[in-house]
């Protein structure tokens, strides 16, 4: 039993799964609104990161410009790619709709690489790398930082959705499409928010993660990871997201312990959240706080 | 032309509305079709018969993914994983037990369906997208098995498969491979065909367009999604065996997320629920990097080619093809291109009084 590196990968797994948390809440919010299943999650991270990298490095602009320029590119992004991806597919069929975002994702995550390369590229340093003390474990202050990023965005997502005039009309969206257009709610305009601030939010975790980390490729698997924890919470439920988030994270990170104290496999870090998938699936499909679909003939 | 249907011929019989070919001249253009084919070796070179050879294991396995996706209405994004299995299936029935390859690949068929059947079975409960989620879980961790299992796969290594051979006569060249790749394709596609006419084959695009309704008229829904899955796999294995056997090598490398979307590009681009539309979803997909290398060897050396290092990158561009092909299909051409062609020909037999 080595407990200090335990609690060292169990502090990873919930700075690891508080981003989890995010990413899936910005899917969550895309299904919520529009009833799209987002296969190209990771790439908004992706996209986010390379952007914010390359007005950097190339631009040398300070980083709270390069940030706020990668917000306003996300948000432009994230509408274009509804107004003239998604929206023509209303109505498709649901094999049509996932199709449709699994291309989008293969499409950028090849355009990325071949603008940008394929080796991980470090952020230029914007925080002071430090140390600091915790419960007897050296953690460094960009852990921290990223946890608390998580932690504002999501207080800022409950804001949204419980108090300001766009949260709650998609929230009304989500909750009826006609009753909330009759309540004078221009679904279109909500469609086109919630893709943009979906991409924003997760431009932001992926900026996080290519502070501690460095921008690679590697990003776009965040956007894969994020499908155990929507099932694990539940498709349609924020809180749900963020909560599978943590779980997933740990659970990732706890399979890593048992795996090189014990088992010795290899590899359990990536595939144990895809076996623990496959048992909810199983047993609890619409997750610990999803919503159950009744179908009425 | 009298062989030519009419307009206004209608069937007065059940079963002359189900035969395989609709009418004499699309048989003969078939029987034709195969003459030919069966004469490309003699004047093709190595470069074509390789993209013949591709073509049709890719369009065996393109075709069971037709038939669970298009046909029942299952969607699968980890279709390339049962194609890597059934290859390294064939490889390990041939390399550990001595059987002869000729009984290798429909062996390896036959375990990749159990194989498909116990993924199958949590899937049968599973419609829409929570299906999609765990196959593409599944992609993952047969992926992970498959570079794990030394003893099956040889590991991240990969293992050599023997070329097929049948009473000592080996087809080693792509000369003789084509033949044999051809006959299993015939079979194959004839298969499907015959499946599509039977009452399972009803069922499953019962099942496919309301699994309600469908249930009421006495449709075993967990049998038929089961059987669905088995089906593909079968499919899936025997094209992932060809594809073993052709290369005699086989790595874990080849069996990515990116081969899945790519299976699952050929029949949205083909057409979902068309069986030709499976081969020329096939024919597209793999002519597609083709055209992109000749297009990228064309504009070499200008000023575009500098300014974006196209030949460097023509792997990413090819990707991104892929993608962008898929969307525009999606958006522009949902039905794919048997029903492109389906239009052409009501256009011709009409002709000139379309309307």
């Amino acid at each position: 039993m080595n407990t200090s590196l335990l609690l060292q990968l169990l502090i990873n797994g919930v700075i690891v799964g508080a981003l989890y948390g995010v990413v899936a809440m910005s899917f969550v919010l895309i299904y919520k609104a529009s009833q799209v299943v987002n296969f190209a999650q990771g790439e908004f991270l992706l996209i986010g990161a390379w952007v914010c990298w390359w007005l950097l490095t190339t631009w040398q602009i300070p980083f709270i410009w390069g940030f706020l320029l990668t917000l306003a590119f996300m948000l432009i992004f994230g509408v274009a790619l509804q107004v003239i991806v998604l929206r023509p597919m209303i109505g498709e069929p649901i094999i049509s709709v996932i199709m449709v975002t699994i291309g989008l994702a293969t499409f950028f995550q090849a355009l990325m690489k071949w603008m940008f390369g394929v080796f991980a590229q470090p952020f230029p340093p914007i925080f002071e790398r430090s140390t600091i003390n915790l419960l007897g474990l050296q953690v460094q202050t960009v852990y921290i930082m990223s946890l608390l990023i998580s932690i504002v965005i999501m207080v800022g997502f409950g804001w949204f959705f419980k108090f300001s005039r766009m949260g709650l009309a998609m929230r009304a969206t989500a909750f009826n499409q006609q009753v909330a257009q009759s309540l004078g709610i221009s679904v279109r305009q909500v469609f086109a928010m919630s893709w943009a601030i979906s991409a924003m939010v997760s431009a932001v975790a992926g900026i996080v993660v290519g502070v501690v980390n460095g921008v690679s490729s590697a990003l776009s698997f965040f956007g894969i990871k994020v499908f155990p924890a929507v099932i694990l919470g539940g498709l349609d439920s924020i809180v749900g997201a963020v909560l599978g988030g943590l779980i997933v994270g740990l659970l990732e990170n706890f399979a890593h312990y048992i795996d090189s104290q014990y088992l010795h496999w290899g590899n359990m870090y990536q595939v144990a959240p895809f076996y623990v998938l496959i048992i909810i699936l199983m047993i609890k499909p619409y997750g610990l706080f999803g919503t159950k679909d009744i179908e009425r003939v | 032309m009298t062989a030519m249907t009419p307009s206004g011929d209608f069937k007065t019989t059940y079963r002359a509305d189900t035969t395989i070919f609709p009418t004499v001249t699309s048989r003969n253009f078939a029987i034709v079709g195969i003459v030919l084919l069966l004469l490309c070796p003699t004047f093709m070179d190595r470069y074509w018969l390789s993209i013949l050879i591709q073509i049709g294991y890719l369009s065996i396995a393109a075709l069971g993914l037709n038939i669970l996706v298009g046909f029942t209405g299952q969607i699968s994004i980890g279709h390339a994983a049962f194609f890597g299995f059934g290859a390294f299936a064939s490889a390990w029935f041939s390399n550990s037990f001595g059987v002869p390859v000729f009984f290798a690949v429909p062996l390896a068929g036959l375990l990749t369906t159990a194989v498909g059947m116990i993924f199958g079975l949590p899937a049968a409960r599973l419609k829409g997208l929570y299906l999609a989620i765990a196959t593409l879980a599944a992609q993952f961790i047969i992926e992970d098995f498959l570079a794990r299992a030394e003893w099956f796969t040889g590991g991240v290594a990969g293992t050599m498969a023997e070329p097929f051979s049948i009473f000592g006569f080996v087809f080693n060249t792509d000369t003789r491979y084509f033949y044999v790749v051809l006959a299993y394709m015939v079979v194959m596609y004839v298969l499907a065909t015959n499946l599509m006419r039977s009452r399972d084959g009803r069922a499953l695009v019962a099942v496919r367009d309301h699994y309600l309704s469908a249930e009421m008229m006495g449709i075993n829904l967990t049998k038929y999604r089961t059987m669905s899955f088995g089906i593909s796999s079968f499919y899936a294995g025997i094209g992932g065996a060809l594809y073993a056997h052709y290369l005699q090598f086989v790595s874990v490398e080849s069996v990515t997320i990116l081969f899945s979307i790519q299976f699952l590009g050929m029949i949205i681009i083909g057409g979902l629920g068309s069986i030709m539309g499976s081969l020329m979803g096939t024919v597209f997909m793999v002519m597609l990097p083709e055209m992109m290398t000749t297009i990228t060897q064309a504009l070499s050396g200008s000023s575009i080619d500098l300014a974006l290092g196209l030949q460097d990158n023509i792997a990413f561009l090819r990707e991104m093809a892929i993608g962008l092909v898929i969307i525009l299909f999606l958006i522009f051409e949902p039905d794919g291109l048997a029903h492109r062609w389906k239009q052409i020909k009501a256009y011709w037999k009409l002709y000139p009084f379309s309307h």
